[in-house]
């Protein structure tokens, strides 16, 4: 894709907009459609987009797989901590009443938590499964640097 | 501080599992994921043990998820039926934590074992929803936990056939977890309602209509295929041969009766016993499909060469056991059923151990390559004889103690040919496991074989924890006969 200039410039203007869309999806899914598996596919799309354009190897140093099994991890432990946290304020699993000082400030903690743990695992989930697709095969293109010069 | 833990019981089981896993990920070694895994199962179990006596002193428990009451939201429910399963689940899994270390180690390459213990706190995890949650559609979603990670455990086996059963058992797995949705569905459709005792209570209004009848032949048909029911068997004995040692020992004695658990969850207490086995004829669908899994399981066992896939098909036989007891419908069955399953879970978990100790040390586990194991496996071999005494029926062990009580459960009622048909397949258990004993200790060790001296002490002890169970159980039923006739009276009380 190194020649096609239009596809490279557009690619760099999308991406900004793309992640801030996703970020918009993760931040206001609790009052209007969106949360967290939403904006998760939308910024992995970022990512898989950039990696479509400039390489797999180009993205994979941009976001590279050891950060997205770190990430994934801690999303779905961000997610099952709110719940422990609720259970240790004496409230049940995932009762986010207990979050906070009054019942309707905890709702609002707890959805926010939950659907930020849940959009960074789908994030990191998402695009290890693009990588892993992506790079099936093609390990041995990676290690040819000549007469491929960047 | 102390009622508050014990009021969060029921939701721990579920959490411990699902905290670790996202933590042995981080850890990403397999010395220290490993222990995390120890560390939960055996937290679970005690747990389960707490939670067991928990209602059989002050009756059925219920738990609201997110503090939503039910039926709208998602609720956990403890009764005399599923502590039985969770004890054995989590018991298992203890136990086989043990044994995982030195198996994994050998089968699973190191790079990936911490992958391999967050995917098995996964499969724990959602056998453990399915077992305590009290919503039709939360089971669904556990049963997809558990599944899929089987998918990617089975398909970490050391050979490359792993991949491709891997992918038979998700290609059946899928179709079976889609009827069940299916059926919650229509059921959904009909009450409005999830929660299962909801469903219970609004189903008579509708239950004339074509549509509860399609969504228990859903239901039946989807579990059917998740625990390897004749006709629907065919993913099973690829699964658990080439799966690792430690899948194979974990998944053998839990996941399939789990879903059987989970079947029976929703035939006696969701649809009723009236329903589903006197308005429809299923009990006499059941029962016919019972016998042909037992005949047709043992069967195939005897002319196996792998020792793996002989445990396998005699898994689908005892399959056919379970059924045969619940699907009689009455409490004796019941409670036979249950007992079985406990005691199977018992068996093959040992069993399966046995055979992963004889693989740690040979890489095979064909007959040919086992004969005269005998002299130089001796503990190991002789775990495998009293645990295959078990699964036969032999007096002293558990497995007579679920023959008993399911040929009395069978007689009651005056069915002689199922009678027959588990006394001909428990000669046919003889058989087969006679082979193996045979191969193991009357025949030389084949020309050019390398000695090999015993398993590593911790797999010896896992193993010989499960054959002492068995055999502890067959000496002293009594608590496990009573436990199981409480689950009876539980799911049968207030229906028939």
């Amino acid at each position: 894709m190194r020649e096609h200039t239009v596809l490279r410039v557009v690619t760099k203007l999308l991406i900004a907009p793309i992640i801030l869309f996703a970020l918009y999806v993760q931040f206001h899914g609790d009052y209007s459609p969106g949360g967290g598996f939403q904006a998760g596919v939308v910024f992995a799309a970022a990512i898989i987009l950039y990696a479509l354009i400039f390489g797999l190897a180009e993205a994979r140093r941009a976001v590279s797989p050891n950060l997205l099994r770190i990430t994934g991890a801690l999303g779905a432990l961000i997610f099952a901590g709110t719940g422990v946290y609720a259970m240790l304020r004496g409230g049940n699993f995932l009762d986010y009443d207990y979050l906070a000082h009054d019942a309707i400030h905890g709702q609002h903690y707890g959805l926010l938590l939950v659907e930020f743990g849940v959009g960074l695992t789908v994030v990191s989930v998402i695009t290890s499964i693009f990588y892993v697709f992506a790079g099936r095969g093609r390990r041995n293109d990676d290690e040819q640097p000549p007469g491929d010069a960047r | 501080m102390i009622e508050a833990f014990f009021a969060q019981m029921p939701a721990l089981v579920i959490v411990l599992p699902l905290l670790a896993a996202p933590l042995c990920v981080l850890l990403h070694r397999g010395g220290p994921s490993w222990f995390v895994y120890l560390l939960t199962t055996w937290a679970c179990f005690g747990l389960a043990f707490l939670l067991f006596v928990q209602v059989k002193i002050g009756g059925p428990i219920s738990y609201a998820m997110g503090g939503w009451s039910p039926p709208f939201g998602i609720e956990l429910r403890l009764d005399a039926l599923n502590t039985v399963v969770l004890l054995l689940v989590t018991g298992i899994a203890a136990i086989s934590s043990v044994y995982a270390k030195a198996s994994v180690a050998a089968e699973i390459a190191s790079e990936r074992a911490y992958l391999f213990y967050a995917a098995l706190l996964l499969c724990f995890c959602g056998l453990a929803g399915i077992t305590v949650t009290g919503d039709a559609f939360n089971l669904f979603v556990f049963l997809e936990i558990s599944s899929l990670s089987s998918y990617a455990l089975i398909a970490m086996g050391s050979k490359r056939r792993a991949l491709l059963s891997a992918f038979q058992y998700l290609i059946m797995g899928t179709i079976g977890g889609t009827f069940l949705l299916i059926g919650i569905g229509f059921l959904y459709m009909m009450t409005g309602s999830l929660n299962m005792a909801d469903i219970a209570s609004r189903l008579p209004a509708v239950a004339d209509t074509r549509t509860v009848e399609a969504g228990l032949a859903f239901i039946v048909v989807g579990t059917s295929l998740k625990f390897a029911l004749f006709p629907v068997h065919v993913w099973l004995p690829n699964a658990y041969t080439y799966a690792p040692s430690s899948v194979s020992a974990f998944i053998a004695a839990t996941a399939t009766k789990v879903a059987v658990y989970a079947l029976m969850r929703f035939l006696f207490t969701v649809f009723g016993a009236a329903y589903a086995f006197d308005r429809l004829p299923l009990g006499e669908v059941l029962l016919v499909l019972s016998v042909a899994a037992m005949l047709s399981g043992s069967m195939a066992a005897i002319f196996q060469t792998d020792v793996k896939r002989l445990l396998a098909w005699s898994s689908i036989a005892q399959i056919g056991y379970i059924v045969m007891g619940f699907a009689l419908a009455s409490s004796a069955g019941v409670s036979a059923s249950v007992v079985h399953m406990v005691n199977h879970g018992l068996i093959k978990g040992a069993l399966f151990m046995a055979v992963g100790a004889m693989f740690w040390r040979l890489r095979t586990i064909s007959l040919n390559d086992i004969a005269g194991l005998g002299r130089q496996m001796p503990i190991t071999s002789a775990a495998f004889v009293v645990a295959g005494l078990s699964l036969i029926g032999v007096p002293a062990t558990g497995g007579f103690i679920s023959k008993w009580v399911l040929l009395e459960a069978v007689i009651a009622p005056g069915h002689y040919w199922l009678a027959a048909a588990i006394l001909v397949s428990s000669l046919m258990a003889l058989i087969y496991i006679g082979r193996v004993v045979e191969v193991l200790y009357f025949r030389e060790r084949p020309e050019g074989r390398p000695d090999v001296g015993e398993a590593p002490v911790l797999m010896l002890v896992a193993t010989w924890t499960l054959v002492l169970a068995n055999i502890a159980v067959g000496l002293y039923a009594t608590p496990l006969i009573a436990a199981a006739q409480r689950a009876a009276s539980a799911v049968l009380g207030d229906g028939s």
